[in-house]
């Protein structure tokens, strides 16, 4: 469903662009961006050689509400592996070899802060 | 990102130092206690977390694992807080952790930083000094306590960024507040025996207890004088020595918040008779604490209206006064208490109170009467040397120009000290110190005394006047006596003195 652009998505959008960039220098290959199901949305889905990395990507404007990392709660680790494995089988995929990863892209006056934190469940 | 400090975990006396190890791993940020934390140990994460990053001192936003090693040994207090703290500081790279090696960390935080003063760090600081450790920071509302040990480097710190900046980092320091814990000044002392009028059986008969450590029990109407005489007792024992002085002032630390200071007068206790079992010999779910009869170790357990104390009270006084310590069991682990203290018992003669003389004016039944001091008949009475009946003081004594006072108690105090001296020394190679820890065989074979000053007591014998045990009663009451005069062992004149102050069976 479109959402009207409003200023916190246009940054989530930035953030992911940001992120999805930074996993390419690394030599990820991008899969998909925004993936959705009726359980919800995975950031961004790469490929690091064998292994398919699930990306949450977490984007904030200043820390005044803490570090970006502190929104990812165990709730949303716990959605974000039902959404893995439905992936999976919409893309009829078994026996791989998978990985969540949080990106936390931090705007401050700027200045963009990109921390990248592996196998985080 | 590993880093590792001490701390000391306290079960009853005894301690054990605690590792608190710290893993900052790359994972998404979660504070997590492990190794057996009890509730407060576990609020404690919340503190740190706080604490740190009010004083400057922002924790990285990973998954920070604390772990108490031994995970097995239950910790339970917020005074882990400090170690924690400073674990995590310094595995979050503010400093070295080698910095801190060796230092036992012990003491709350608020959630501004500030270092606020716990319970049991003297008995903390004592442990940890067995244990062979050479340096504890503690807060610093905690120094006063701790102020005669020495052998080990103790720092007191009032907020964490002083703690943090003397640990190499720089960073504003909070200085120490306004609001600082005033240490509560009590002055201790007992009153003085000269302030006693008349009733100089009764002195005589304190200042034996003193000299021999003997239990007494006073019976007497109210107002004779029976807490006057106790609540000064204290004041002629010898003073506690720096050993001593700490040893109490570790129990003291366990049951109260720094509401107390060290003092060289032997302690006293002189709980009401409502006193409950655990308050008596030290209770308590997780952590035991130390009770009365432990809160009166090497001074004077006072027990006012003694009857009035429900039974189980009583009994349970008769283990520690025998071993001189308690052990209190819990499913957590025992924790041993010293309990050497010396019983003063105080009784009416009845309910009412005026079974006294010709017993006049009494409204008791006999029956009454005989249920009353029964309660203190048995076990608990056979560890009683001293038997004292009061009578109320007589008007003339009290109205005459020159009333009869007693001796004044410095005096007494070294009357009492020179009467131990030659005592200690006739015990020297025995278990015991006073004449009142000597054993009846000991007593009758190694002490034996001539058959002419024991004529008067082997005739009562004899006669089944006294029981065996009252004879050996009598003999240690004899030894105090002579002890007292000076002499070199006890004369018959000594003996008949005895038997009068053993008084009669109850």
């Amino acid at each position: 469903m479109p959402t009207p652009p409003n200023r916190k998505h246009v940054l989530g959008l930035y953030g992911e662009k940001v992120a999805g960039q930074y996993l390419q220098s690394l030599g990820y290959e991008i899969l998909e961006r925004n993936w959705r199901c009726s359980l919800g949305e995975i950031d961004l889905i790469a490929r690091d050689h064998a292994r398919y990395v699930f990306v949450e990507v977490k984007t904030r404007n200043g820390a005044g509400f803490g570090h970006p990392f502190e929104a990812i709660t165990e709730i949303k680790l716990g959605r974000l592996r039902k959404l893995v494995s439905e992936w999976c089988r919409s893309r009829q995929l078994s026996g791989i070899d998978v990985r969540i990863d949080a990106v936390s892209v931090l705007v401050n006056r700027g200045k963009i802060e990109l921390e990248h934190l592996k196998q985080v469940f | 990102m590993l880093a590792k400090a001490l701390s000391i975990s306290l079960f009853g006396l005894s301690g054990q130092v605690i590792e608190v190890e710290t893993d900052i791993s790359s994972n998404l940020p979660a504070f997590v206690l492990v190794g057996l934390p009890d509730a407060s140990v576990n609020e404690a994460a919340a503190r740190v977390r706080a604490a740190a990053n009010n004083s400057k001192l922002p924790l990285p936003g990973r998954r920070i694992t604390v772990n108490l090693s031994p995970a097995s040994v239950p910790k339970q207090g917020s005074s882990f807080d400090l170690s924690i703290a400073v674990s995590v500081l310094a595995a979050a790279g503010y400093f070295d952790a080698s910095r801190v090696e060796g230092t036992i960390f012990f003491g709350e935080l608020a959630l501004d930083g500030r270092i606020k003063p716990v319970m049991g760090v003297l008995a903390a600081v004592v442990a940890a000094k067995q244990l062979g450790i050479s340096k504890m920071v503690i807060p610093s509302g905690n120094l006063a306590e701790v102020a005669r040990i020495s052998g080990i480097t103790i720092v007191g710190y009032d907020h964490l960024t002083q703690l943090v900046s003397d640990l190499g980092v720089s960073i504003p320091v909070i200085p120490n507040s306004k609001h600082k814990f005033e240490h509560k000044k009590t002055f201790e002392s007992a009153g003085c025996f000269s302030e006693v009028v008349g009733q100089e059986e009764a002195v005589a008969a304190m200042k034996l207890a003193a000299v021999g450590g003997h239990h007494i029990l006073m019976v007497g109407p109210p107002g004779a004088g029976k807490t006057m005489l106790a609540s000064r007792l204290p004041g002629i024992l010898p003073k506690l020595s720096e050993e001593q002085a700490i040893e109490i002032g570790a129990i003291r630390s366990l049951s109260r918040l720094n509401e107390f200071e060290f003092s060289d007068l032997p302690p006293m206790q002189s709980p009401h008779h409502t006193a409950s079992l655990a308050a008596m010999v030290g209770g308590g779910s997780s952590q035991p604490r130390p009770g009365l009869i432990s809160l009166a170790h090497r001074g004077v357990l006072f027990l006012d209206e003694a009857p009035e104390f429900q039974s189980p009270v009583l009994e349970a006084l008769r283990q520690p006064l025998e071993s001189g310590q308690i052990t209190i069991s819990r499913a957590s682990g025992q924790a041993v208490f010293p309990a050497k203290f010396q019983l003063v018992l105080a009784a009416n003669p009845c309910p009412c109170g005026f079974a006294f003389g010709a017993g006049k004016d009494c409204t008791c039944s006999s029956s009454a009467r005989v249920r009353y001091l029964s309660k203190l008949s048995g076990p608990l009475s056979d560890r009683i040397d001293l038997r004292l009946q009061l009578n109320p003081v007589n008007a003339s004594l009290v109205t005459a120009l020159h009333p009869v006072v007693s001796e004044t108690s410095s005096s007494i105090q070294n009357q009492v000290i020179s009467a131990r001296k030659i005592s200690s020394t006739r015990l020297m190679n025995t278990p015991w110190k006073l004449n009142s820890e000597v054993s009846g065989s000991y007593l009758r074979r190694e002490l034996r005394l001539g058959q002419g000053v024991t004529k008067q007591l082997d005739y009562a014998l004899d006669q089944r006047l006294i029981s065996m045990r009252g004879y050996d009663r009598c003999l240690r009451l004899a030894w105090s006596i002579s002890d007292l005069a000076g002499r070199e062992s006890p004369t018959a004149e000594d003996v008949s003195l005895a038997g009068f102050y053993r008084g009669a069976e109850l």
